[in-house]
């Protein structure tokens, strides 16, 4: 029973909105100018903050589950921090620190680097608040499995690489899909964060999210639509993430 | 000024009279009853006055409701902030509520063709200016002269980007924005903090952020006039509604707007 009322809780409201968009208009909605810059510039800069993630994050998942290092705990505790965080604050804490008299941006802007309202900031804003999806996926993947695996593969005289190779990366493969996929559907939601660090320029740093609260001002139903295409993507990516795990 | 009484007064006997017809048989115009009881039967108003106001009204509204609280110890003023856009939307979807003041009259109109509100009047007027960080560290001296200065303003689809828009018109200019935001607050922030050099908000966002940012000043800006209406919500209590109105009109209204930057139709 509490099963089916969480599961009404959260389809419930996917299906009002449904109910309200306007079908007949949704073509003509979604080919805006407006509309197809911030859907391109979504998809640009959440698949440029995916790679970011999975670059760095990789590795921090690694050596998060796999070495004893002292304040790792700690480690451990920032990183994940942006997934508890409202994001205007994480977008606050980007602008404190990147922003032209930030902690680093001052000096970057002395070095002729200005992320101010670039597309940069927008990627920079996705990164950290996709960062702890990827994380936390693949380091929960690291600990429940492998170890034992990899002991075995080595004492039967498989190199260090043959066993990352043959061993480590295919058990962890399912794990790194699904929260590559879950890090990019984070990165495509991003609004707070990029609104408040990055700005709003149409093609520039506008992004989906951006677009449809614009939008709610002056066409409730144009905001509706866009909507309706954000949860589309996010699903697809939702069902990908399952197949990679089967 | 004597018009704006006259129909302050016009307005709450168009009021009276909505409340004795919502007293009797209830039209069902609107959605959502209120909270607070409808049929009351005369003299003293009392029970919970709910106001829905724009964001950048906080605290004119705030001072405003402590002032008929004081004047009417039976009524409890109830307040609720938000953009224009979100606060007409509530409305229509049937939120309890007695008034409805919003920063501009696109979205007034919007609740009002939905039989949603009741007769508006605009109760002040907010003009856009140009600011800068404390000190003008990029040298703005106008909006004509803006090259290289990083210029945040708001998106012409809210009613602050159409005032600057309008303002950069009257100047003969084109702005070329860094950042066209969705709120007036989101460009303050911008300008206080200082990622950006310059941005476009009201005078009455330039006056609430003290001594965070200078004012430039912009040829024809006192001539750009957006304008606050309030209505009363159809559905609510048309007796507190009209006490509201009638103090956002009169005094201590006019001098609580006016202390806030605020110009006074």
């Amino acid at each position: 029973m509490p099963a089916a009322v969480a599961a009404t809780l959260v389809a419930l409201p996917v299906l009002g909105m449904l109910a309200r968009v306007p079908w007949d208009r949704l073509p003509g909605l979604l080919t805006t100018d407006s509309a197809l810059a911030a859907l391109g510039l979504s998809l640009r800069t959440s698949v440029a903050a995916t790679a970011i993630v999975v670059v760095l994050g990789a590795p921090l998942a690694l050596v998060l589950a796999r070495t004893r290092l002292p304040g790792l705990r700690v480690v451990r505790t920032l990183v994940l921090l942006p997934l508890v965080l409202p994001p205007v604050v994480s977008g606050l804490a980007l602008l404190a620190t990147l922003g032209r008299r930030g902690l680093l941006g001052a000096r970057l802007e002395a070095l002729g680097v200005d992320i101010a309202f670039s597309t940069a900031a927008v990627v920079l804003a996705q990164a950290f608040v996709s960062l702890p999806f990827l994380v936390l996926s693949l380091e929960g993947a690291v600990r429940t499995a492998g170890g034992r695996y990899e002991q075995v593969a080595a004492t039967l005289g498989a190199r260090p690489t043959t066993v990352l190779r043959r061993v480590s990366l295919p058990l962890l493969l399912p794990a790194l899909g699904s929260g590559t996929a879950l890090a990019f559907a984070r990165s495509l939601g991003e609004f707070g964060a990029t609104l408040t660090f990055a700005g709003s320029l149409e093609g520039v740093t506008r992004t989906l999210p951006l677009e449809i609260y614009l939008q709610r001002e002056t066409d409730p139903e144009a905001a509706l639509a866009l909507s309706v295409l954000l949860v589309a993507v996010a699903v697809v990516v939702v069902l990908a993430t399952h197949r990679t795990r089967r | 000024m004597r018009l704006h009484h006259r129909a302050g007064a016009l307005l709450v006997a168009v009021l009276a009279a909505l409340a004795g017809c919502t007293g009797g048989g209830s039209d069902g115009a609107g959605a959502g009853g209120p909270s607070a009881g409808t049929a009351r039967s005369s003299g003293e108003a009392g029970g919970e006055l709910v106001v829905l106001a724009a964001a950048s009204l906080s605290e004119v509204v705030e001072e405003l409701a402590a002032a008929v609280e004081a004047a009417h110890p039976s009524v409890e003023v109830t307040l609720s902030f938000g953009g224009s856009a979100d606060l007409v939307a509530q409305v229509l979807a049937g939120a309890p509520a007695d008034v409805l003041m919003t920063a501009d009259e696109t979205t007034m109109t919007r609740a009002e063709d939905d039989g949603a509100v009741t007769a508006p009047v605009v109760v002040a007027e907010n003009s856009p200016v140009l600011v800068v960080p404390t000190g003008n560290p990029a040298g703005v001296t106008g909006l004509d002269d803006l090259d290289g200065a990083a210029l945040v303003v708001c998106a012409p689809l809210v009613p602050c980007g159409t005032a600057a828009a309008e303002l950069a018109r009257r100047n003969g200019v084109t702005l070329a924005p860094v950042s066209e935001e969705s709120a007036v607050t989101d460009v303050l922030g911008k300008v206080t903090s200082g990622q950006a050099d310059a941005g476009v908000v009201y005078a009455t966002d330039a006056r609430r952020a003290g001594g965070a940012v200078d004012v430039v000043d912009v040829p024809g800006s006192t001539d750009v006039l957006n304008r606050y209406p309030a209505a009363a919500v159809i559905g609510g209590d048309a007796e507190l509604a009209a006490l509201w109105l009638d103090a956002v009109t009169g005094e201590p209204g006019r001098t609580v707007l006016a202390d806030a930057g605020f110009t006074l139709p």
